[in-house]
């Protein structure tokens, strides 16, 4: 196995201190190889976000190591630690508080690329097959985010982590507040994306089947500790835990087996 | 002097972490009073080393604005060395706070008295007139508001709302001493019914004015601040909740919508409240009303810095304790507050 | 595949740029602002003389020449006035730059600060703002000595702790939203961070903010001026006239007059301003509802129809939705629901699923009315006037939720047992033996414990649980459950949904059951309509919905994407 990707070693972090300390996470291991997407699923307070925010240094880790292509990133220097935060690239859960309402799309996409000025001149071509990823209109680029409906912002906000072709993404509940159809319809477009741009990536989910379409392995938290790890197909049809299978005992509305959609 | 609420945004996030689960009982209690308290402590402690910093901070030599205009050489050295003024920084704050653990406020030249003395004459005039003041906004403003919120919602009456909204807007914006000398010109000039000044003989009637000065533009900033609230907790979860068991109107109103209004209206009565004492200080003026607003102006004008200090630092602590009172109230009316989830 | 998003997510009612949104209260306060302004400013250009100038028609009374008077010194009182205005209104200014300036830096600052500094800031705002602002400023003119400048930078200092408090929450407000955080990740300087994202999302409060300030301003400088400690006589603004004016009250209360009238066009225009701001900032009070009141909720017949007794609890025919302007929202849908049924209503958002549902238990919010040919639950005729107690009986509802559905003040206790002692007139003591039977049966492990607790305290599932429990103590015909498990974690959701297959198997309560979530419905209800733009697109039984059964192309649209475990355990669980 390469070093290649994002790999988290024995990772705790606590909030809080002397006796009202709470334990986030609790010696979390979980690698993402390079190429890979791997499904991170848990319930509400199994420590899933704040895995993706340790990782990213917004919280601080008590103990343990987050390694990017075999290098640890705990000791990096302010110019290294920059530099590996464009490498990781977050796309966060709300639509609503993901773009900022002051600010054109091209505006937006042109911080990603250029995070002291964010001049969108020099960046028009990036920004127009940015969209086009996405498939958004290049007319979008001049538009404010408002004017979009909740499952356009969310494929806005994944073109700006993407655009700046990172190594790897941390998709954080991006499909939670959105409406079936357009969730369907955005995880489609991470699963074309996922096939032609070879990504690698973290995606952090509450939801079960959601989790099952986009990843190659899963990993399944629970009180900040990993209960579960494996090759979906195994996680999913053979689950080791019991508290994987009370998960999916959860899951409404499983097809009976061999029932068409017709 | 727009009271600004915290923006509500709709969308709730669960937040991604175990929610501490706080124990339940005494502890909470314990741990919110000790949090006002230090809360208390920290205003008064910034107080006592601002009003310490007034005297060296303040241009000339006190000492010879406080022997007068004309006193000789060995007269200011005198009165420097009697107002400790050659020794250290450090051991004249010492000193200071080792007067004020005694209840030595320093001596007021001015009046040739101990200013703790001047305070406590002075204390019950502004204490009491406040406490008028309050009683006054606090009952007519919170039922005001809240029946103007509750007519008023989801844009019902709209001749009413703004009816009341520039009404209010009017008269709030009115300065204290200028409704004042409205006040004056109107009940003792022209209708000559209630005195235009402190009269010793007739202390009640005399308060009359002065506190209604002090209270009528905070009755419209407070009604303002009540109405919005009513409006806002009007269209929350709970309410729909209440409204779906049928409870009727006043049960409804009076157990689910007003605790929760009590919630914010405190929070931002007890700034506008605290504004009223600063309010105290020019009305106070207007009306010869002896209390400490009057005394602190005159002392600035006599330049009689110890007197200043000790009005000033009395001043601040009545408006933590004011403060305070409110917080507790808070936790008394909402959990939350307790709880310490209330930011 | 073509990628259109035409989804009807509601856009959120945050700022968002475009154009300022005019109201009768900022026109008026701007006039006001700006022709005393225009008119003081004329005037101390060309009445200084007649202000400041001493002549001999000294007290003279109001005339054609002197509109206000003269003063001891053969002065015109309109002209000072007037002058000293235009001294105020520099100085108010002045103060209001300064402290907006120094407050807004402060408080932006704080919050892109590291945490120890940030924390050690805020307390020390929070405590400098706790004194009144006008003894501060008392404190600072007497440090700083009398005169014009030294008045202005007193009331100037003064002012920063309430502004810089203001900054601060508004900063705070915004770092936590999500843009905030991928900027700083991409690695956004500081400054750019303040200029790009916090200044601009924070404008509006700062804006109303400003004229707050101004108007404080005003009223302190005028106030310090008017007890003797701010501009010192030959100088004079407001405060220095009015108190000038004072002590001849009764000889010549005209002089007031002039200050006065000044202090207060200034004053007002400024709180107007203010006031206008803040309601076009408002998207509560620009979202108006009828211009014409109309009575809030009313259910009227819209034909008659011949009431053949029938065995379903719920009769629901031709339920029209309107907004007040008369838009449709749901057009004509009917229904029933039989005892002991449960009736899924699907449909994503905006499909009039809810307004279906608040129609039904008489819940509409303001400004939306209801008309149908037939709308009954069991005995109780909602076309009509039900009483409480009738409406009590015939419906009762379960929500969604987001931790507020219950009221924070109270304790679970008072609140579950209010059905009872209203509608039953059971003694507190009898209502918490049945409410404690109620939440045994919906499996609360420690009813007593969560009786005496408060909201906050419990979990959603709990919460939940007891929400169902207070529902069923009225015993209702009728049960709404609208998305109530939406917000609930897999494991709970599936336990909340089991007491309601519960509820269906052992009583003959007829149940409603509102999701987006095609999974949910499938596994819960007997009976399933598909909702979209206000119409049932398709009514489906629950065994058609699990083999696909469907014609509608927006249900089969629907059901594919819905995510779906495809692989199955081998193992049953």
């Amino acid at each position: 196995m390469t070093a290649e990707g994002l790999a988290v070693e024995d990772l705790t972090v606590r909030f809080g201190r002397g006796a009202r300390a709470t334990t986030a996470l609790d010696g979390v291991s979980v690698t993402v190889p390079a190429g890979h997407t791997v499904g991170l699923v848990g319930e509400s307070g199994s420590g899933k976000s704040t895995l993706a925010k340790a990782i990213l240094g917004i919280v601080p880790a008590e103990s343990g190591r987050v390694l990017l292509d075999g290098t640890d990133v705990s000791g990096l220097g302010r110019h290294e630690r920059r530099a590996f935060l464009r490498r990781v690239q977050l796309i966060p859960q709300d639509p609503y508080s993901s773009l900022n309402p002051r600010r054109t799309i091209a505006q937006t996409l042109a911080e990603a690329l250029d995070p002291a000025w964010a001049r969108v001149r020099g960046h028009t071509d990036a920004i127009t097959s940015a969209l086009e990823e996405v498939a958004l209109p290049a007319d979008a680029a001049q538009r404010y985010p408002h004017e979009f409906s909740g499952g356009q912002r969310q494929r806005i906000a994944i073109a700006r982590a993407l655009i700046t072709r990172p190594e790897v993404v941390i998709a954080d509940e991006i499909t939670s507040a959105l409406d079936v159809s357009v969730q369907a319809e955005v995880l489609r477009l991470l699963a074309r994306l996922r096939r032609e741009l070879d990504l690698t990536m973290l995606f952090i989910s509450h939801n079960l089947a959601v989790v099952e379409q986009v990843s190659d392995e899963v990993v399944v938290l629970r009180h900040g500790h990993v209960v579960e790890a494996g090759t979906a197909g195994d996680v999913f049809t053979a689950p080791a835990s019991g508290y994987t299978r009370a998960l999916l005992a959860a899951v409404p509305g499983r097809r009976e087996e061999g029932a068409p959609l017709t | 002097m727009t009271a600004t609420t915290g923006q509500q945004t709709g969308r709730t996030t669960e937040p991604d972490r175990p929610r501490a689960r706080r124990a339940r009982g005494g502890s909470s209690w314990t741990s919110f009073a000790l949090r006002r308290l230090g809360g208390l402590v920290g205003v008064v402690v910034v107080a006592v080393v601002v009003t310490f910093v007034i005297v060296p901070l303040i241009p000339g030599d006190p000492a010879v604005s406080a022997a007068g205009p004309d006193a000789t050489v060995d007269q200011i050295a005198r009165v420097r060395a009697e107002l400790g003024l050659d020794r250290p920084m450090l051991e004249r704050f010492l000193d200071y706070v080792g007067g004020l653990l005694q209840g030595d406020l320093g001596h007021s030249f001015s009046l040739n008295a101990p200013v703790s003395e001047v305070v406590l004459r002075r204390l019950p005039f502004t204490a009491g007139l406040a406490f008028l003041a309050l009683l006054v906004v606090l009952a007519v403003a919170v039922p005001l508001g809240m029946a103007v919120g509750a007519l008023t919602r989801g844009g019902r009456r709209r001749r009413l709302d703004s009816a009341f909204g520039y009404t209010t807007a009017f008269v709030a914006a009115i300065p204290p001493y200028v409704m004042a000398t409205l006040l004056v010109l109107l009940f003792a000039v022209t209708l000559q019914v209630l005195p235009p000044a402190y009269t010793r003989s007739q202390p009640g009637l005399s308060m009359l004015l002065p506190a209604l000065a002090l209270s009528i533009p905070s009755i419209c900033l407070i009604a303002r601040v009540v109405r919005r609230e009513t409006a806002v907790v009007l269209e929350q979860d709970y309410l729909r909740t209440a409204r779906g068991w049928r409870l009727g109107t006043l049960r409804t109103a009076a157990r689910y919508a007003l605790p929760n209004l009590l919630t914010s209206t405190l929070t931002l009565s007890g700034i506008i409240l605290v504004g009223m004492l600063g309010g105290a200080i020019s009305v106070e003026t207007v009306f010869g009303w002896p209390g400490l607003g009057l005394g602190v102006v005159n002392a600035v004008a006599t330049k009689d810095y110890p007197l200043v200090q000790g009005i000033v630092l009395v001043l601040a602590v009545l408006s933590a304790l004011m403060t305070m009172l409110v917080d507790v109230l808070l936790g008394i009316v909402d959990p939350r507050v307790r709880g310490g989830q209330h930011g | 595949m073509a990628e259109p998003v035409t989804a009807t997510v509601p856009a959120a009612p945050v700022a968002r740029p475009g154009r300022l949104r005019w109201n009768g209260a900022l026109i008026a306060g701007t006039l006001l602002l700006v022709v005393t302004g225009v008119v003081v400013t004329i005037a101390s250009l060309t009445m200084l003389e007649s202000a400041e100038g001493l002549s001999p028609d000294v007290a003279q009374p109001a005339s054609a020449a002197h509109w206000l008077g003269t003063d001891d010194f053969g002065r015109d009182l309109l002209a000072r006035a007037l002058v000293g205005a235009q001294a105020s209104l520099l100085m108010a200014l002045a103060a209001t730059a300064i402290s907006m300036t120094a407050g807004v830096l402060i408080g932006t600052a704080i919050w892109t600060a590291p945490r120890r500094i940030r924390e050690f800031a805020l307390r020390i705002v929070e405590i400098t703002v706790s004194y009144p602002e006008l003894l501060v400023a008392v404190v600072l003119a007497a440090i700083l000595g009398a005169g014009r400048w030294q008045l202005v930078l007193a009331v100037a200092l003064a002012n920063i702790p309430a502004t810089a408090r203001l900054a601060a929450n508004l900063s705070g407000a915004i770092h936590q939203r999500d843009f905030v955080t991928t900027a700083r990740l991409t690695g956004v300087p500081r400054r750019a961070l303040i200029g790009r994202h916090l200044l601009p999302n924070m404008a509006e409060p700062l804006l109303i903010q400003l004229a707050a300030s101004f108007s404080t301003g005003l009223v302190a400088m005028s106030a310090l001026s008017f007890v003797g400690l701010g501009v010192q006589t030959p100088d004079y603004d407001l405060g220095r006239l009015l108190a000038d004016a004072l002590p001849a009250i009764y000889s010549r209360p005209l002089e007031v007059v002039g200050p006065t009238l000044l202090i207060l066009l200034l004053s007002i225009g400024a709180m107007l301003v203010g006031d206008g701001l803040a309601a076009a900032a408002d998207p509560r009070v620009t979202r108006r509802a009828p211009s014409t009141p109309r009575p809030p909720v009313t259910t009227r017949p819209a034909r008659e129809q011949d009431s053949s007794a029938s065995p379903a609890t719920v009769e629901v025919r031709d339920l029209v939705v309107r907004r007040a302007d008369g838009t449709p929202l749901v057009h004509g849908v009917s229904f029933d629901i039989g005892r002991g049924e449960i009736l899924g209503v699907v449909g994503e958002s905006g499909s009039g699923k809810s307004l279906t549902a608040l129609s039904l238990s008489r819940l509409l919010p303001e400004g939306l009315t209801a008309e149908a040919s037939r709308l009954r639950i069991a005995g109780t005729d909602l076309l009509g006037r039900p009483t409480r107690r009738e409406l009590a009986d015939a419906v009762a509802m379960i929500y969604q939720d987001p931790g507020t559905t219950f009221n924070p003040a109270l304790r679970m206790g008072s609140q579950l047992t209010e059905v009872l002692r209203v509608h039953r007139g059971k003694s507190p003591r009898e209502a918490r033996e049945i409410i404690t039977g109620l939440l045994e049966d919906v499996h609360i492990v420690d009813p007593p414990r969560l009786l005496r607790s408060h909201p906050y305290e419990l979990s959603g599932g709990m919460r939940q649980r007891a929400m169902i429990a207070a529902a069923l103590a009225a015993r209702p015909s009728l049960l709404i459950a609208d998305e109530p498990t939406t917000a609930l974690d897999v494991t709970v959701a599936a336990g909340i949904l089991r007491e309601l297959a519960r509820i269906r198997d052992e009583t003959d309560t007829a149940t409603l059951f509102i999701s987006h979530d095609l999974g949910v419905v499938e596994e819960l209800c007997d009976r399933v309509l598909v909702m979209k733009d206000g119409v049932i697109v398709e009514e489906l039984s629950r065994e058609q919905l699990r083999s696909g059964e469907v014609t509608e192309p927006y249900t089969r649209m629907l059901l594919e994407s819905v995510p779906r475990l495809s692989a199955t355990p081998g193992v049953g669980a």
